[in-house]
């Protein structure tokens, strides 16, 4: 591994990593069974140089933004390198979000240039939201068909500049990445992730879940998204490690590769994992009898013998079948963008699997805790990595408090927000909204959330101020969006759900039609985005002197209903 | 070559047998992952079956963001 400490940025380390690793496998791409192609370290430069120059001919320079709405594939790795190595500051993008929310961030983040996919260009380029967006001056789509209509793009494949690009060098103090943790609504939270965050995150990660070449990586995981682009991009690169990328993310496909690529990690959302928990155990409950009870000795025996840390040798003898469907080479399954129940982390573990789980957050680098496995433990998320100091502000009697981390990862600030930065960087210490305690020996356990926002089994943040939007002009004296989580607070990370707080005008009835506009309305927000009841209350709402709704004291208004009657379903 | 409509019925047909609902429950317009309750991951998979029924490849892409039986049967139609 590079010596992350002499490094000022990430295009620095990487650039050396190319050099360094030239010949090593560096990514593998697949689409279903067809292996599309294999790049050393030394190809990906050869792929990278032409871009970095052609950007650079473009005037892209020191400080440009540069944003990445792509699924994961190899050309996003290609384009994140060439937008560091040329001093660029990268903006990714979730793709799912929809265009218009892609054009408000685009718009938000000052981006000069889009690196996009054609099928995802297409649905930008008709999008309304194209309109009022003038910073993005540069659009490069990737694998547009032949005839294709580029509605001003430009493509990837041919957009290469002659000659070396000139190396641009920044300082670890400076802004590498703006990472959207959410915000398409009213207040989009950009956070401003320097180059050290991202740097001392790799140091902190890899002295507990280490790199070297020969280590596969699968990327399933979006590589916008704070945890692969640290392990399915950073990590991995830093220590000359392959990433494997597959163009679908299919069920039967994705269980193939971990044999076909013999996989060393990967990273799932908690959905994925509980997934693979149902799968494994509908197989084991239909084994025979006899071979059922068999393998409930084994899996015992195992259980046994890692009690205090993992031993990958001597699980994958005795779970041999099980450790096969898993490509026989798998170290650790990294879980992260949600809370994970622990029984299934323990499922794992007592296969011989063990999922390293852990807690972060985007502002404060990937990773806060995680759990080191010595020994291993399914009723908290870890203890903190080396260099984050995390404690617990104003704890109650049972040490349950507000989790506040303080760390060289820790984001620069909101972009353009410097307000909600202050509220929520305190004298150097950053406020996660996350509820939690430390238990006797020192690991994290999450309770609860402090702040108004769900977390999706997906991993997906969502913030109700960023929804009510689609809300606007229903027919009601006012309306609000809450996570029920926050005003009848429930001790859990799980089952989250987003609740819509209706005050009707007088004499107006809750009825059909009104619940139908809601569906109609619920059903334009993205699935997971959605509403899942009402909640009627038959005064005004708290408001500020600017007529702004006082969330919190609504909140507590609201906490005094029965939320069980309070929820109606729509 | 079947019609807009034949597809789209036998998504429907499809959907219903997959995930155990009575056929002729679903119609076109219904939002699969509301009137299912089903999650990401199962949609997924729904759509593995339906490319083995029509004998076509649906690219991730082609059904970002799609969440309706219609929708899906014309992107269907559309690689047929």
């Amino acid at each position: 591994m590079l010596d992350l400490s002499k490094y000022q940025s990430i295009g620095e380390a990487l650039r050396d990593s190319l050099e360094q690793f030239s010949n090593e496998l560096c990514l593998i791409e697949a689409d279903r069974e067809r292996e599309k192609e294999r790049l050393t370290y030394g190809n990906f430069k050869e792929r990278a140089s032409p871009l970095s120059r052609a950007l650079q001919d473009g005037g892209f320079s020191a400080g440009s933004r540069a944003s990445i709405i792509m699924t994961n594939q190899s050309k996003w790795l290609i384009s994140a390198y060439a937008i560091f190595f040329t001093g660029g500051v990268l903006v990714p993008l979730d793709y799912k979000l929809t265009p218009d929310e892609h054009w408000q961030l685009l718009k938000h983040s000052g981006a000069a240039v889009l690196i996009t996919e054609y099928p995802i260009w297409r649905q930008l380029s008709a999008s309304a939201g194209r309109a009022a967006v003038t910073n993005v001056q540069i659009v490069l789509v990737t694998e547009a068909p032949a005839n294709a209509e580029l509605a001003g793009a430009q493509r990837w494949e041919e957009f290469r500049g002659a000659g070396e690009p000139v190396f641009v060098l920044r300082l670890r103090s400076d802004t590498a990445c703006i990472v959207y943790s959410s915000g398409t609504g009213g207040h989009p939270k950009g956070c401003m992730m320097t180059h050290e965050n991202y740097l001392e995150q790799c140091v902190a990660l890899t002295s507990i879940y280490p790199f070297w070449p020969g280590v596969r990586y699968l990327s399933i995981l979006p590589t916008n998204h704070a945890i692969d682009f640290m392990v399915g991009f950073f990590g991995p690169f830093t220590c000359g490690a392959t990433v494997v990328h597959l163009r679908t993310l299919r069920p039967e496909y994705v269980r193939e590769a971990f044999a076909k690529y013999r996989i060393t990690y990967v990273s799932l959302v908690p959905l994925v994992l509980k997934n693979l928990q149902k799968g494994l155990q509908a197989r084991f409950d239909a084994l025979p009898a006899g071979q059922r009870k068999m393998f409930n000795v084994f899996v015992a025996l195992n259980k046994a013998l890692t009690k205090s840390r993992p031993r990958l040798g001597i699980s994958r003898r005795l779970l041999k079948q099980v450790h096969e469907a898993f490509g026989g080479e798998l170290r650790a399954i990294i879980v992260g963008g949600a809370f994970t129940e622990p029984q299934t982390l323990q499922f794992f573990y007592d296969l011989g699997i063990p999922v390293a789980n852990g807690y972060g957050l985007t502002e404060a680098g990937t990773a806060i805790t995680v759990n080191d496995l010595k020994p291993f433990r399914a009723d908290t998320v870890g203890k903190p990595l080396p260099g984050m100091e995390v404690r617990i502000i104003n704890p109650a009697s049972d040490g349950v408090g507000e989790v506040s981390v303080r760390s060289k990862t820790v984001m620069a600030g909101y972009l353009n927000e410097p307000e909600l930065t202050a509220e929520t960087i305190v004298d150097g210490w950053l406020l996660t909204g996350d509820l939690g305690r430390f238990e006797g020996a020192g690991h994290l356990q999450l309770t609860g959330r402090k702040k108004n926002m769900i977390v999706t089994e997906e991993g997906k943040n969502i913030y109700p101020e960023d929804i009510e939007a689609v809300f606007e002009s229903l027919a009601a004296k006012e309306f609000c969006v809450f996570a029920a989580n926050y005003i009848w607070t429930a001790r859990s990370m799980t089952g989250e759900k987003l609740v819509l707080v209706l005050h009707l005008e007088p004499g107006q009835q809750y009825n059909e039609e009104l619940r139908q506009d809601i569906n109609v309305r619920n059903n334009r927000l993205l699935n997971y985005k959605r509403i899942h009841g009402v909640v009627l209350l038959d005064e005004d709402f708290p408001r500020t002197a600017s007529l702004k709704i006082k969330r919190n004291d609504l909140a507590e208004r609201l906490a005094k209903l029965d939320s069980a009657a309070a929820i109606l379903p729509l | 070559m079947r019609t807009l409509q034949q597809t789209t019925q036998e998504v429907l047909d499809l959907a219903a047998k997959h995930f155990n609902v009575p056929v002729g429950s679903l119609v076109p317009e219904d939002d699969f992952f509301k009137k299912l309750g089903i999650d990401s991951l199962q949609t997924l998979e729904m759509l593995s079956r339906l490319e083995n029924h029509f004998g076509i490849e649906l690219p991730d892409y082609e059904v970002q963001g799609v969440s309706d039986f219609k929708t899906l049967a014309e992107r269907i139609q559309s690689r047929l």
